[in-house]
């Protein structure tokens, strides 16, 4: 099964007081993954035009796009437009190994190459041991499950201990935070997944993208359509690899979620990130529409 | 050597040197006998009566006080600036013996070379198994934006330090690799400058290997860095907050490098340059002194107000080099340390000349049941934390305890988190001889040597920066916080020639380049300028008040009201005899002048800090009236020396004409409102004689005009008299010859908006006659002067 998407994000800044030499780094283009998604055409642009614009790919193999403009701009729009073919992964048998056997498993893979569980242990920029959260965790789980089972059910766990709530976090609320409030967005109670999963010795990262604005007929409308999603995904052996999880829905990532970023957590994914001289405060919005193409009508 | 049973000086001066016992001591051998390199030094000192010695260490003391040297030192939030700790006798070491230690330094710096091409190119290490992937995944100064950099020189590392020790049985050893942004080398080189002076008349004939060459070489290593384009040299400093600064400043105005900030530089299509006041040049070579995870917001830690965004842009785009190329921190864990055996031998196919201290990563099986068979030799810490083994925090275990004994215990510690932790050997140094409090006394050391890669390789400096423990326990914990530091003398068989670091260098000819002013530092030095003459302004007033204050004896006087009212406009309470915003406006000249220090004359900046500093204590002291005035007195005496001082002695010409500008802005503006308050209609009667006060100039007024002072004499005097460097048209005049000369080597319009400015008040006051000065002109004169100071920030400070 697969299924095209026309997806347009726009993502808008405007400044108190002009800002000058305005630098920014942006992770909004989705990824090519054999087997998983194209991108079948779009293109990144910022209005007004940059006067510097570098389109490259970062360690975790995330297309980025670093654009800087000179002069005082008081207003600045970011935006991706572009068709996405998206396939629904094989809802296969349970490879993954037991949890008593993941660390053995792990320990086996010398490698530090981006796809290497060994980045997605441990602490990371916004991440850091939570032991609430790791006694949260171990309750959830027990010694005996798979680690796609463990996985799952964090995943239920979180999704039933969470209500949403896009007021009650901002984008620097640490998990920790989210946690203890039991409220959030997709990006908090994905954050608090990884930490729960990596304290229990499951590597565990970030997956930044969309999701499908609008449900098929007769299926319930998902939460976080509204902005870029973030889901999670965990190493769950070498046999299942890197499987993913939508916490927010309490579902596996599959034919409703188009992938833009990999990393540990937020801070490296973070669809756009900017550094700007300006004295005064600024406001950002963001727009999306992720819109499923009748493959019978013309394109 | 002395002959048996004819004790002279010497044998008596070591009589009572014990080194302990089963610890190898630089002066003496384990049989009691002295190292023969270190006998023409004792002999010296022996041959000294204590005031003798006494006056020799205050020689050097009185240096390092009079260039400055301090360091910051952070205890919690706090952060205090401590004087210069130096031990004054040096550590003594044969030059054939520097020479092999120095073979394993250069070794080891080509090995680290090698395993930061790997762990940021190809990871063979750990695919082949001899670094383990979760150390290097794990470590967080293993920076994933650098991976695939390939570094415009073809290398990552050009400048390292290393920390050795010896053990018992008198062999080097490191304790520590320091690759991220490695510091010292310029407190070596002022140790240096500090033991030379102690021991002037040995120093010159001792045969100590002089530093300045291996100084020279770097220098010229990172000169040839450049590459075709004539970018500039540059050292990045985080700013004078960071307890190194001092060393920066000093090691930049050594080596005649620009000292920046991330701040005074900017990436541009991709390029590196530093903002200076003709706009933008380009910079080719960064000396790093700061971490490399705050050099870039953008890709490294988001948090970094430090940083320069599209930093590592610029060094991916091959636009520049950096020494040491980010991510060197990597190469500092102390668990790497228990696989550098491995990989030398792997990668060099030779064993470490210079072992290291032997370090077990806990994560491996047999190495942490080793470690917990060996509790009680063992130091037990982070396994990627970059500090040394002795600088012990609360969660490290040595001996098999904490020394929080709140932790639970150690050995399942060990267990649950193995593979963050290392075991390394609990060693013990050697000793060398401090002077404490008159007598020799064996204290246990460390050095911190340093090495430059060259076009002939490695390079390593001949001396060091040894620092010295507190107390005789010659286990590495006595190195902590609050020991001394000294200088470490190589000593070959021959005199060695003076050497400085101006020698010419042998081959083509290194144009030096011309200096530039980065706009962060000409805005330093413009309101330095403007600081310290606002500061005199007030202290002008303020002696007049207090003048009048005794003499009338009271504040109701309507002059002394009037000046009262005068100071009070500006921020100055005259309830305080000397107030305190005075003290804040020298306060805020020193904080200028601490950002530019690498601009900076050590004797202005030392008179600088007298003034503030006798000022605050001053303050403390003085009452109202002739007291007051007589303090005011002192303090203008040391404004005029402060001044006097950094108008001869000013490193740049280009940073001097700013603090020019400051002055004489602030000059102009101050003389226009003591006139607008004072030579109004409405002023109370002898104001016109305060303000002649004031403006310094009363011996002229009284020979040109034998008349009573008149509005209109007072005016021609301190407006319009461009003889008069007290007078506002004489400002007007500096302003305009020193903004003619920034705008003849500036690439900007020949016009620009201050220059129109400042044409048009030097036209208007030179045209006008003293009675077309009135109080309304003398306010607009203000205005138009605060519009030229802004056009000015605008045209060459931003």
């Amino acid at each position: 099964m697969s299924q095209i998407y026309d997806i347009r994000l726009r993502i808008a800044y405007s400044y108190d007081s002009p800002a000058a030499a305005q630098r920014t780094l942006l992770r909004i283009l989705p990824r090519n993954i054999a087997g998983q998604q194209q991108l079948l055409s779009g293109v990144v642009t910022s209005d007004p035009a940059p006067d510097y614009r570098l389109d490259d790919i970062d360690f975790f193999g995330n297309p980025t796009v670093e654009v800087a403009h000179e002069a005082r701009l008081s207003e600045v729009d970011f935006q991706f437009e572009g068709r996405v073919l998206r396939h629904a992964p094989g809802d296969g048998l349970d490879l993954s190994c037991g949890l008593r056997a993941l660390p053995r498993e792990i320990a086996q893979i010398n490698s530090i190459a981006p796809t290497s569980p060994h980045h997605f242990l441990g602490a990371s920029p916004r991440l850091r041991h939570e032991p609430e959260i790791a006694a949260f965790a171990r309750e959830c789980v027990s010694d005996s499950m798979s680690t796609l089972e463990a996985a799952e059910a964090l995943s239920l766990a979180l999704n039933t201990l969470f209500d949403f709530d896009s007021g009650a976090t901002e984008v620097t609320t640490t998990p920790i935070d989210a946690f203890r409030a039991r409220r959030g967005v997709c990006q908090d109670i994905s954050q608090v997944m990884i930490t729960a999963l990596r304290e229990i010795g499951i590597p565990a990262g970030y997956v930044s993208g969309f999701l499908r604005t609008l449900p098929p007929e007769g299926q319930p409308r998902l939460e976080g359509a509204d902005a870029m999603h973030a889901w999670v995904r965990a190493w769950c052996g070498t046999d299942a690899g890197w499987v993913e999880f939508d916490p927010t829905n309490a579902i596996r990532a599959g034919l409703d979620h188009v992938i833009v970023g990999f990393g540990r957590d937020y801070s490296d994914v973070a669809p756009s990130k900017g550094s700007l001289r300006s004295e005064g405060g600024h406001d950002t919005r963001h727009m999306v529409d992720v819109v499923p193409v009748d493959e019978r009508a013309p394109a | 050597m002395n002959k048996a049973g004819t004790p002279d000086a010497l044998s008596r001066f070591l009589s009572g040197y014990d080194p302990l016992p089963g610890v190898a001591d630089e002066l003496k051998r384990p049989d009691g006998t002295m190292r023969p390199v270190w006998e023409p030094l004792m002999r010296y000192v022996a041959g000294k009566s204590p005031e003798q010695l006494a006056r020799a260490f205050a020689r050097g003391d009185q240096y390092l006080h009079d260039t400055g040297v301090y360091f910051r030192q952070y205890s919690g939030a706090e952060s205090t600036v401590r004087s210069w700790p130096l031990s004054h006798l040096p550590v003594v070491i044969s030059e054939n013996e520097w020479d092999g230690l120095a073979a394993g330094i250069a070794q080891r710096a080509e090995l680290l070379e090698r395993v930061m091409a790997d762990l940021y190119g190809k990871a063979e290490l750990v695919r082949d198994g001899f670094l383990p992937a979760d150390l290097i995944a794990q470590n967080p100064e293993w920076l994933r934006p650098v991976v695939g950099i390939k570094p415009r020189s073809k290398h990552f590392l050009h400048f390292l330090a290393f920390e050795i020790g010896r053990s018992p049985d008198g062999s080097w050893f490191v304790l520590g690799d320091r690759a991220q942004a490695p510091s010292g080398s310029g407190f070596a080189l002022e140790n240096r400058m500090a033991s030379s002076r102690v021991f002037h008349d040995h120093f010159p004939k001792s045969g100590v290997a002089r530093l300045a060459g291996f100084f020279r070489s770097f220098r010229d290593a990172m000169l040839g860095l450049r590459g075709p384009a004539d970018g500039r040299v540059a050292i990045l400093t985080p700013g004078q907050h960071t307890d190194t600064y001092y060393e920066h400043a000093y090691i930049a105005r050594y080596l005649g490098f620009l000292l920046l900030e991330c701040e005074d530089l900017k990436v541009q299509d991709g390029k590196l340059s530093v903002r200076t006041i003709n706009g933008p040049k380009p910079v080719s070579v960064l000396w790093r002194r700061l971490d490399s995870r705050f050099a870039d917001p953008l890709e490294l830690d988001e948090t970094s107000a430090l940083g320069t965004p599209g930093m590592v842009a610029a060094l991916r785009a091959g636009a520049m080099d950096m020494v040491n190329c980010l991510g060197s921190g990597v190469l500092e864990a102390r668990a790497l340390m228990a696989f550098l055996p491995g990989i030398c031998e792997h990668l060099m196919g030779e064993p470490l000349k210079l072992s290291n201290i032997a370090t077990w990563w806990c994560g491996q099986e047999s190495e942490r049941a080793y470690v917990l068979e060996n509790l009680e030799r063992m130091m037990i810490g982070s396994a990627l934390s970059t500090k040394l083994p002795f600088d012990i925090d609360r969660t490290t275990a040595l001996g098999g305890k904490f020394r929080d004994s709140a932790q639970g215990p150690v050995t399942e510690w060990i267990q649950r988190e193995g593979a963050r932790l290392v075991g390394q050997e609990a060693v013990t140094l050697s000793t060398t001889p401090a002077m404490i409090d008159g007598m020799l006394r064996p204290r246990p050391m460390v050095v911190r040597v340093f090495a430059t890669r060259t076009e002939n390789g490695w390079e390593v400096m001949p001396g060091g920066y040894a620092r010295i423990g507190r107390g005789g326990d010659p286990t590495a914990l006595a190195m902590q916080a609050g020991g001394s530091v000294a200088d470490v003398w190589v000593m070959s068989k021959t005199a060695k020639p003076a050497d400085t670091l101006a020698r010419a260098p042998a081959g083509p000819f290194l144009r030096r380049q011309p200096g530039l002013l980065p706009a962060r530092a000409a805005d330093n030095l413009f309101w330095l300028g403007r600081y310290v003459e606002r500061a005199e302004g007030a202290m002008r007033v303020l002696r007049a008040w207090h003048l009048r204050l005794e003499e009338h004896g009271t504040r109701t006087v309507p002059l002394v009201s009037a000046l009262g009212d005068f100071l009070s406009t500006f921020g100055h309470d005259p309830e305080e005899p000397i107030p305190t915003h005075l003290l804040g406006q020298l306060d805020a000249a020193v904080i200028c002048a601490s950002k530019v220090r690498d601009r900076f004359s050590t004797d202005g900046w030392n008179a600088l800090n007298d003034l503030a500093g006798s000022a605050g204590r001053l303050a403390e002291r003085v009452h109202h009236g002739d007291d007051a005035a007589h303090a005011m007195s002192v303090l203008l005496r040391k404004t005029a020396g402060f001044s006097g001082l950094v108008h001869e002695n000013m490193f740049r010409f280009l940073g001097w004409r700013f603090l020019t500008l400051g002055r004489a802005l602030e000059r102009a503006d101050h003389m226009a409102a003591v006139l607008a308050a004072l030579a109004d209609a409405e002023t109370p009667a002898g104001g016109l004689d305060a303000a002649v006060e004031v403006g310094d100039s009363v011996m002229t007024h009284r020979r040109r005009y034998t008349i009573e002072s008149s509005r209109e004499t007072v005016i021609d005097m301190l407006a319009l008299d461009r003889d008069n460097p007290r007078s506002i048209l004489f400002q007007i005049d500096r302003l305009r010859e020193e903004e003619e000369q920034l705008a003849a080597v500036s690439s900007r319009p020949r016009v620009g908006e201050a220059t129109r400015r400042i044409l048009m008040m030097q036209t208007m006051l030179a045209v006008s006659e003293p009675e077309q000065i009135s109080t309304r002109r003398l306010v607009r004169i203000r205005r138009e002067l605060a519009a030229i100071s802004e056009a000015l920030t605008a045209q060459y400070l931003s």
